[in-house]
């Protein structure tokens, strides 16, 4: 198959045409301007819809009313525009709604800086919106991994009626690298025959909401999310290893550092300190149970990495517990560490360990 | 094949960006991997970018680099800035024809170029940046010629058809240019 160039942003815009959306909801911000660019240019060509929306606020709502329709529907953002579409995500949970948002995360908090980042870990794992919720993450660490989960968010969202994210940082979004279209095997999925989108001859009407006064009904819809949630963390969770066979340290990272990660690992390797990556690809559902798994076996510690001051480290320690040692290495606020740097940190940290 | 870790860099509208681009895309068509990071920050209008492509056979880690196998340099700032980076033996290309100066060090190569001199000769000042990248091929012989003749007429087509052999002789004036001083 044909191998083309492509640029982070708008490969992941021409992915989620490729996989069926027809709605694009968004509001400009740096570092993913060149989706709704791209949107608004092919979305149209291909019978969509694009809407530059008057606010982040307006956008996720427009995704969750297409999403109602039955329609796959999507918008994008970058750290502080997503941080604003919280409730909408968490309205579109409650009301079990398929939808994809995109996270091109840059340095926070606040405004910060629109250089890389990954300090919105614990917003996109743990819920920044209100509400007991979960929504698969997946974090592509190259341009091929983020075309093909896009194809994959859509069905994961179809299959679940749950919003997914896709947690990207900013060095993806504006980098290139050849990429194949794959034919992409959709799932079996269900029938939308919930979908408000107009009465069809049904005996009633299909009503979508969050709102539930009554404490027993609301119970009842947070215990079937929350069968929803158990069948996402057994089916979804996804991770790569490189070199944990034998490793005696294991970096842990995802996105653009689990490939500084891959270099610093080679250079260990080739210094004879054995070193291994896993790379999660799913944060949510995280890899806890490989995890521990490995840290039962002969790997002397963990060693985690991230454009951030210690998020993903939690999931770590949750996973390794007291059975090995867990480091951390971080930079934050849009800097993107360097190889020398993580291998320095890698070094110090297997002294410690061994 | 040597892994390529290269920074080009220089003012906007210089075409380093495109340059990148297309060392990028020649690599994918000779089946390397390869991978193109710009610069991206709160930049000034007219202020200097740059763009890191690294070129490999194998597996591309992190996609930016500390140490450099070689420079494009099309401005003054970017040789101060980049010219650090490079390894032993590493080659800084300058655009002589802005860039004054010459490189410090002794343990690096230099090719000068006179880019926009060239392009002026050739009558069309655009074609500067196909000068640089023809100048890259010919010390380095990382790519082959053929496929930047390819990609050329591929580039240009229908209307813009008629500018191929222009691209193509400011490609072969780069060359030229490199292989004189690399003997």
């Amino acid at each position: 198959m044909k191998r083309e160039i492509w640029k982070g942003s708008e490969a992941i815009a021409e992915a989620a045409i490729r996989a069926g959306c027809r709605g694009f909801f968004g509001y400009p911000i740096t570092p993913q301007n060149e989706i709704p660019e791209y949107m608004s240019l092919k979305m149209p060509e291909s019978g969509g819809v694009f809407v530059q929306a008057e606010s982040e606020l307006a956008a996720i709502n427009m995704v969750y009313g297409a999403a109602a329709s039955g329609m796959r529907a999507m918008t994008s953002s970058s750290s502080p525009g997503i941080s604003l579409k919280q409730e909408g995500i968490s309205y579109m949970v409650g009301a079990e709604l398929p939808g994809v948002i995109v996270n091109v995360m840059r340095g926070g908090p606040g405004l910060g800086s629109i250089q890389p980042g990954q300090s919105d870990y614990h917003q996109a794992t743990r819920g920044g919106g209100n509400g007991d919720y979960r929504m698969v993450v997946l974090a592509p660490a190259n341009l091929q991994e983020a075309v093909d989960v896009m194809a994959d968010a859509f069905d994961i969202a179809d299959q679940y009626r749950n919003p997914v994210m896709v947690l990207a940082d900013g060095l993806i979004g504006q980098m290139m690298e050849p990429i194949v279209w794959k034919e992409h095997t959709p799932r079996v999925l269900p029938e939308k025959t919930w979908a408000a989108d107009g009465r069809r001859g049904r005996a009633h009407n299909n009503f979508i909401t969050s709102l539930l006064l009554e404490a027993d009904a609301c119970e009842k819809r947070n215990i079937g999310l929350k069968a929803k949630f158990d069948e996402m963390e057994k089916n979804e969770c996804r991770w790569e290893e490189v070199n944990t066979e034998d490793a005696e340290v294991i970096l842990v990272a995802y996105g653009t550092p689990a490939r500084i990660a891959l270099s610093a690992a080679e250079q260990l390797r080739a210094q004879g300190i054995k070193a291994g990556v896993l790379r999660p690809i799913t944060v949510w559902p995280f890899p806890h149970a490989r995890l521990r798994e490995l840290a039962e076996g002969s790997c002397r510690g963990f060693l985690a990495v991230e454009m951030s001051q210690g998020q993903m480290v939690d999931d770590v320690r949750m996973a390794v517990g007291e059975k090995k040692p867990v480091g951390f290495y971080g930079r934050c606020g849009g800097v993107v560490p360097t190889v020398s740097e993580v291998r320095l940190a890698a070094e110090e940290f297997f002294k410690e360990v061994q | 094949m040597k892994k390529r870790e290269i920074i080009l860099s220089g003012f906007g509208g210089q075409g380093v960006m495109s340059i990148g681009k297309n060392l990028a895309e020649a690599g994918v068509v000779e089946g390397l991997e390869v991978s193109w990071v710009p610069s991206y920050g709160p930049e000034m209008r007219g202020g200097t970018a740059n763009c890191t492509v690294i070129l490999s056979e194998h597996r591309i880690g992190a996609p930016l680099v500390e140490q450099t196998t070689e420079i494009v340099v099309m401005n003054r700032p970017s040789l101060i800035k980049f010219e650090p980076t490079l390894e032993p033996g590493g080659i800084a290309f300058i655009n002589s024809s802005i860039v004054p100066d010459k490189v410090t060090r002794d343990d690096i190569r230099a090719v000068y170029v006179p880019c926009d001199a060239i392009a002026a000769e050739l009558g069309n000042l655009k074609v500067g940046n196909m000068v640089m990248l023809g100048a890259y091929i010919g010390a380095t012989e990382a790519l082959k010629v053929e496929t930047i003749e390819e990609m050329i007429h591929e580039m240009f087509t229908g209307k813009k058809a008629k500018l191929v052999p222009l691209n193509l002789e400011a490609l072969h004036r780069g060359i030229a240019c490199a292989k004189e001083q690399m003997a």
